[in-house]
């Protein structure tokens, strides 16, 4: 067990850091900004040197560097305590392009992964349907090829960016007798393609972070598919896990975490200070000590990953705890601020960067999206653990 | 960077875990809590090293790290292992690195070879309960300390009310060592009594106290780490195996997702417990929160699969027939002893406010 980085890697950290504190300030103050002249030429500066899209090929826009997840990490860690963003996020660049590296035809990679890179292409992704959730693989947008176009009718649910995406990556049933996860292809399309109608979904937090996306005889190039008719679940499915482990990134929660005490410390009821106060300081601790623990877990898998290890149990485990754990950081905020604590929109009494309760709401949503937490235990049960799958109920015939 | 176990350290779990597979089942276990012998176990351990794990090449020991002495910790947690470990083989040869050599060679050899243990009396250092409290005058130790790890043992560590750190041997004018019944049949604890009774000064920096405590609260999440792992390992046996309603009850999703929480909750507890075990070696000024914090939460999560685990299990784990209880009661024995979860997380804001 050896835990420290070594002296190149300190380097490169400190060369990180030398660029941050010259150049943070030309990046856009808001992580959400994707679109303005100044997310764009903040990405471009990234990209030169070698920040993000870091181990992409130069011929498709990247910066060419063997993967080191050391340093991979070291820059997510450095821009994050900076609280500067690094670069253009979403699905395009995190989903899609990975995935092109992998099954994409070389025509695909060079058209679509530098634009995307760039930021010029902004993307959504479509996969689930109003009757296919956590049973994907049921979903039944489907598309009919008409000469050399895919027709496409159906609908989408739960489209985040689809209002302002430049093109989309769905998944649409072309083959309509094959078992359920055969028939399946992944398909690329522009968003201002006649017949696309998208309509907001506005959900708990008052925020539009989702659409729903409606296909009414959409005509898609055939040569705009992913891999071959029918393997559209093996190419969802190369990166899905990638996503899960996102979403219950710890570090992000030791942020939280600290924003968190830092309220107890101010905030005060009676005069005196919530952190002072036995019930609320145990509460955090307990918090504070899982956080820990899902940063030594964190820790076991970066590990794990540079030394080729396998730690299966370890990542299944992380979106599970991951998310449930920061529902619960952000439930205790509230409960820290009572009354202050239902505070939302415009209230002058908002604590901190108003988020609390937003997050808590946001993070409900999260336990349920990308795998709801009864599916998370349904893997860990009979992947973690080898324990027996639920029985299939058998479809009746024409009924299927 | 290299956050994992090395090969060696694997080999070492294997190998205490072969020799406690053959030595330390379920029906030696029930002897022992019958009869209350388990020399013998105590006297393999030795013999595979275990006695000098701690001790430098130098002086003749295996010059290991407390990381390893966890592992070790966490195979006897698996097996729940009657042993006087902490004392004798982890905080007795620590304390005795402070003194000096004359003192030092008297008690170290025998130690490492079994010939005696040592107890542990730090529990005032977490919170004195009752009247309980240790107080010294030119060396002679008076008062009274609960809760002790192996009363009995031959020589015993105590801390005083100014954290202090003395050695007592057995027989010393004034010493009692009682042993109480506890809900684990699988420790000796009890008390101790002292009457101007005359002690060793180890270390009168409370640093060296604290830094002892930290270390066996590491033991002790590293034993319920073992002994949680071991009972979510036998309730997704069973589930496999016990059918109703024509299936294996282990197909059931309602049983499924109980398994599930276990191990979602105990997996990031053997990374939590590495981290504390290394942070005592290699990182002393995260050390004590972390050790408070693993001790917290190890607890917790232990406790939760100690419960779900017999759940399970149905009626028979309730029952003395699998013997599962005796898990349960470690990782309940393991929860209070050196500091109980509120206790310790209440120690970690403190913690945090002095270096704030």
């Amino acid at each position: 067990m050896d835990l420290s980085y070594g002296s190149v890697y300190e380097t490169f950290r400190a060369e990180v850091r030398a660029f941050l504190q010259e150049h943070g300030h030309e990046a856009p103050t808001n992580q959400r900004d994707y679109r303005s002249e100044k997310a764009l030429a903040w990405q471009e500066q990234l990209i030169k040197q070698g920040y993000t899209a870091r181990t992409i090929p130069k011929k498709y826009g990247g910066f060419g560097a063997e993967p080191d997840i050391l340093k991979t990490r070291i820059i997510a860690d450095e821009f994050a305590a900076a609280k500067v963003t690094s670069g253009i996020g979403g699905q395009g660049i995190a989903m899609l392009v990975p995935t092109l590296l992998e099954l994409g035809s070389e025509a695909q990679r060079c058209e679509i992964i530098p634009p995307t890179l760039r930021g010029e292409l902004f993307w959504c992704q479509g996969y689930s349907e109003p009757d296919a959730g956590s049973d994907l693989a049921s979903l039944r947008t489907n598309a009919y090829l008409d000469g050399d176009e895919w027709v496409i009718n159906g609908s989408k649910i739960w489209t985040s960016s689809a209002h302002f995406a430049d093109w989309m990556f769905c998944l649409v049933r072309t083959e309509p007798d094959a078992p359920k996860h055969d028939g399946i292809s992944f398909l690329l399309f522009r968003m201002d393609t006649p017949g696309i109608d998208v309509r907001p979904l506005h959900d708990m937090t008052e925020t539009r972070n989702f659409n729903e996306v409606f296909f009414t005889d959409v005509r898609v190039p055939a040569g705009q598919m992913v891999g071959e008719r029918g393997q559209g679940w093996r190419v969802a499915n190369t990166i899905l896990g990638h996503e899960r482990e996102l979403l219950g990134d710890p570090n992000v929660a030791l942020t939280r975490l600290n924003n968190l005490i830092q309220l107890m410390r101010t905030e005060t009821i009676d005069g005196r200070r919530v952190i002072d106060m036995p019930v609320f300081r145990d509460r955090v601790m307990r918090i504070q000590g899982k956080v820990m623990a899902m940063r030594f877990n964190d820790l076991r898998l970066l590990s794990a990953k540079i030394n080729q290890q396998s730690a299966p149990l370890a990542r299944m485990i992380v979106k599970l705890q991951g998310t449930e754990l920061r529902h619960e950081l952000e439930k205790l905020a509230i409960d820290v601020m009572g009354e202050f604590g239902l505070a939302y929109g415009d209230n002058e009494y908002l604590r901190g960067d108003g988020l609390w309760q937003w997050n808590y709401m946001y993070y409900l949503g999260l336990i349920i999206g990308g795998g709801t937490s009864q599916i998370q235990k349904n893997i860990i049960s009979e992947r973690g653990l080898n324990m027996p799958k639920e029985p299939r109920v058998q479809a009746k015939a024409g009924n299927a | 960077m290299d956050f994992g176990l090395s090969e060696e350290q694997m080999a070492l779990q294997d190998s205490i875990n072969r020799y406690l597979d053959g030595q330390a089942g379920l029906e030696q276990l029930r002897r022992f809590v019958k009869d209350g012998d388990c020399r013998h176990v105590w006297d393999g351990l030795i013999e595979l090293g275990v006695g000098s794990l701690l001790l430098p090449e130098a002086d003749g020991g295996l010059g290991l790290a407390i990381l390893d002495a966890a592992l070790v910790a966490e195979c006897l947690g698996a097996h729940v292992t009657p042993t006087p470990f902490i004392g004798s083989a982890v905080i007795a040869p620590l304390a005795l690195r402070h003194v000096d050599p004359g003192l030092r060679s008297k008690f170290l050899s025998p130690l490492c070879d079994g010939t005696i243990t040592a107890g542990v009396a730090l529990s005032e250092l977490a919170g004195a309960r009752g009247q309980a409290e240790v107080t010294a005058t030119d060396s002679k130790l008076s008062g009274q300390s609960l809760f002790v790890l192996d009363p009995r043992a031959d020589i015993v560590l105590v801390a005083t009310n100014t954290r202090a750190l003395y050695l007592v041997e057995a027989g010393a004018d004034g010493l009692q060592q009682l042993v109480h019944t506890t809900i684990d049949r699988t420790r000796s604890s009890g008390e101790i009594r002292l009457d101007n009774t005359p002690a060793q000064l180890i270390s009168a920096d409370p640093a060296v106290a604290e830094n002892l405590l930290d270390i066996a609260r590491v033991m002790l999440v590293a034993d319920t780490l073992g002994a949680a792992q071991h009972m979510l390992n036998a309730a997704v046996a069973y589930a496999k195996e016990r059918k109703q309603f024509n299936r294996v009850i282990g197909s059931f999703q309602a049983v499924k997702h109980m398994c599930a929480e276990m191990a979602a909750e105990l997996e990031p507890c053997r990374a939590m417990m590495w981290y504390a075990a290394y942070a005592l070696d290699e990182l002393p000024h995260e050390a004590r929160l972390t050790a408070c914090h693993a001790k917290a939460h190890v607890a917790e999560a232990g406790t939760f699969v100690a419960r779900t685990a017999t759940e399970v299990h149905g009626g028979v784990g309730f029952t003395d027939l699998l013997g599962l209880h005796y898990w349960f009661k470690r990782i309940g024995f393991n929860r209070q002893a050196l500091g109980a979860p509120e206790l310790v997380r209440e120690e970690a804001v403190k913690l945090q406010e002095a270096m704030a």
